[in-house]
């Protein structure tokens, strides 16, 4: 019969869905995610070449300035416009930290995480006080006015050329590109397993009723302005860490590296990966990287397009994202992944009466129903609410 | 004493630009709680379009004209094509549509025009006017800057004050629900207000050009300095926009003629965050109350 084959499906589907189940502690579920997560990439790295994997480091780098910034708009609901600037405060005070300093590499993204963060709280406190566009307006300025503190200071921040920047040497015979991805990778898993921690914990749930409603937020005892200081904080000191990191690959950090128009690469891949999401960073990092350079490059050839098109193609392209990804589809593509796990799962639930599915699993799938996937949940495929069910 | 003159004057030339963008940023954020960071990059476009239309070789007013027009135009296209579908959802979908737009105006006029800086024509003489024997750093075309921002400012009032649809506009930004009860066309009249707001930015536009570097990104810091503009004088204010503006023109133009013209971004952030901590609601504004 032709029905057969997807009631077949769909058991066997229903079957691996109930089998994988994620542990339930946050920290251990995501430890679980990461280390995966990273397996999957060591074995990437080890394949590609020592440009890919130069490119590689960047989009890990660019994941966690951008999944700070999606824990800021997505989760807390506040924006910043100038992120770029943060990434800059990190990338500089690694610069001038190798300059003056011999410190561990180590120390060195710490520091740059540290002073980021503080400049966040510089920002933060006046702006984020009251509702409105104050945020959005002032770290437009702060990015807009990094370019002209650089020709004034010029001494600090090393004028045009910049201030080298040296990644730590690779041991033994390692392809020294490979070793700077691997740091890279490290460090965004570290940082992608705290963040996701920090959204499971009573923090997390803190920025969430405060995006949700100041009002319901402070009636409950959360501390509306110090809750928005905080998130802004951590999301400044991720820009500060993944500004040290690209730094690393470049090898040099000069304010040209950081114009208005990285802070707005950075909001268009955090709104296309998927606004509040972290996996979205990955996906909106990829964006980041790709489009600027190779992408770019290869549609201005492919339709032969002028030079001042293809120069300003990247920017285009972005700018026109932002706003139809906001019309269109506002979830970006990790809200589309999850709206399709949804789909397929309620697929194979719906089919469970029709195949030849077995009495205990009927009586499972009542109470373990599927819960609704795409609304902003958790990212774990499946979870099963009810407590007992064995299956 | 000369510095300090040449510098207040100065000053006030740069406030009245700033008023006039301010003002189209204080409009739109009155009827539509949103502040419209692409209000710079659409005074930037329709500048370049003046530009295309002189190089055509007709006369300097007929590209004035032109470009007032298409500011016109463009605030409604936008309000309609891309600014109504997000106003149901929160505030921040609306800001990142508008950032999405500043880009990609910059991108399609770096397209079209390039990037490269180059020179706008001004409406009058640049160098500065000779009061008696001493020659101050205020020209002709900062005279019709002057001139020209009190002109909009008046016609605005004029607008809102002594008529109808400038009443109706009113009711609109002020309580939405009731006004359209009372049978009027609220997002008709939004879709003006853009339009409008639109305009006064195409006037800054017109009139930054001359005295800068004419590129795709010529208005991004003009942008943020109206920003501030609008927030000192406070943002639900238009004569707010005008005290803020000169505020602000001022302001800068002590900290750039002072302390050194790489400096003015910072002051401007610093300006910012005094009045954020002094004086939140702005120099027009109240205090307002949150409802719940």
């Amino acid at each position: 019969m032709p029905q057969d084959l997807p009631a077949a499906a769909r058991v066997a589907l229903l079957r691996a869905l109930r089998r994988f189940r994620l542990p339930r502690l946050p920290l251990v579920r995501h430890l679980l995610l990461a280390v995966a997560g990273g397996v999957l990439l060591f074995v990437i790295t080890l394949e590609l070449s020592p440009f890919d994997n130069y490119e590689l480091g960047q989009i890990a780098a660019y994941a966690i300035a951008i999944a700070g910034l999606s824990l800021l708009t997505g989760v807390n609901g506040q924006i910043s416009l100038g992120h770029g600037a943060f990434m800059a405060v990190g990338a500089y005070t690694l610069a001038e930290l190798q300059a003056h300093q011999s410190v561990n590499f180590v120390l060195q993204l710490l520091a740059a995480t540290a002073v980021a963060a503080a400049a966040g709280l510089v920002i933060a406190v006046p702006a984020t006080r009251l509702q409105g566009p104050y945020l959005a307006g002032m770290t437009l300025l702060l990015a807009l006015a990094l370019p002209s503190l650089s020709d004034r200071y010029s001494s600090f921040f090393g004028g045009d050329q910049g201030l080298p920047a040296t990644a730590p040497g690779a041991p033994g015979s390692l392809d020294p590109q490979r070793w700077l991805a691997w740091l890279q990778i490290l460090a965004a898993l570290v940082v992608l397993v705290l963040l996701a921690n920090l959204l499971d914990s009573r923090f997390g749930r803190a920025f969430r009723a405060v995006r949700d409603d100041e009002v319901a937020a402070a009636t409950l005892g959360i501390h509306v302005a110090r809750t928005k200081v905080t998130a802004f904080m951590v999301s400044a000191a991720c820009a500060g860490l993944a500004g040290a990191l690209v730094a690393l690959s470049t090898g040099v950090v000069s304010t040209g590296e950081f114009p208005l128009s990285l802070s707005i690469f950075l909001l268009a891949g955090m709104v296309i990966g998927g606004a509040g999401t972290l996996m979205g960073a990955w996906w909106g990092a990829i964006a980041v990287v790709y489009l600027p350079n190779q992408w770019s490059q290869s549609l201005a050839g492919a339709f032969h397009l002028g030079h001042l098109v293809s120069a300003n193609l990247a920017v285009i392209i972005f700018g026109a994202a932002l706003v139809l990804v906001m019309l269109l589809a506002p979830a970006g593509i990790q809200g589309a992944l999850r709206w399709a796990a949804g789909r397929l799962a309620a697929w194979a639930v719906a089919g469970r009466g029709g195949g030849n599915v077995s009495k205990q699993e009927r009586q499972d799938g009542h109470d373990g129903a599927v819960p609704a996937l795409g609304d902003g949940g958790r990212p774990d495929p499946i979870r099963s609410t009810g407590g007992r069910g064995g299956a | 004493m000369r510095l300090f003159v040449d510098v207040t004057l100065s000053g006030v030339a740069n406030g009245m630009v700033f008023a006039s963008l301010a003002l189209a940023l204080v409009l739109v954020f009155r009827a539509t709680n949103v502040v419209n960071f692409a209000q710079g990059a659409m005074g930037m476009l329709t500048t370049f379009i003046a530009f295309s239309v002189l190089e055509h070789g007709v006369g300097y007013w007929v590209a004035f004209a032109v470009a007032l027009a298409c500011g016109l135009v463009l605030g409604g296209a936008v309000q309609l094509l891309v600014i109504r579908p997000v106003q149901s959802r929160p505030p921040l979908n609306a800001v990142i549509v508008t950032f999405g737009l500043l880009i990609l105006f910059e991108g399609i006029a770096g397209a079209v025009w390039g990037n490269s800086n180059r020179g706008f024509p001004a409406a009058f003489s640049q160098s500065g006017l000779t009061i008696g024997r001493t020659k101050v750093a205020f020209s002709h075309f900062d005279v019709f800057v002057v001139l020209a921002v009190t002109l909009l400012m008046t016609a605005m009032v004029a607008l809102f004050r002594a008529t109808t649809l400038g009443l109706r506009m009113r009711a609109t930004a002020f309580a939405p629900d009731t006004a359209r009860l009372l049978g009027v066309r609220v997002s008709r009249l939004l879709t003006l207000g853009w339009a409008l707001a639109s305009l006064a930015g195409s006037l800054a536009g017109l009139l930054v050009a001359p005295t800068t570097s004419f590129s795709p990104t010529f208005m991004d810091l003009v942008l943020v300095y109206a920003f501030t503009a609008a927030v000192v004088g406070g943002l639900h204010s238009p004569p707010g926009a005008l005290v803020g503006g000169l505020v602000t023109g001022l302001a800068l133009s002590y900290v750039g003629g002072y302390l050194g013209g790489a400096l003015e971004p910072l002051g401007a952030l610093a300006l910012l965050v005094v009045v954020l901590m002094l004086r939140p609601e702005g120099l027009f504004g109240a205090p307002a109350a949150r409802r719940v």
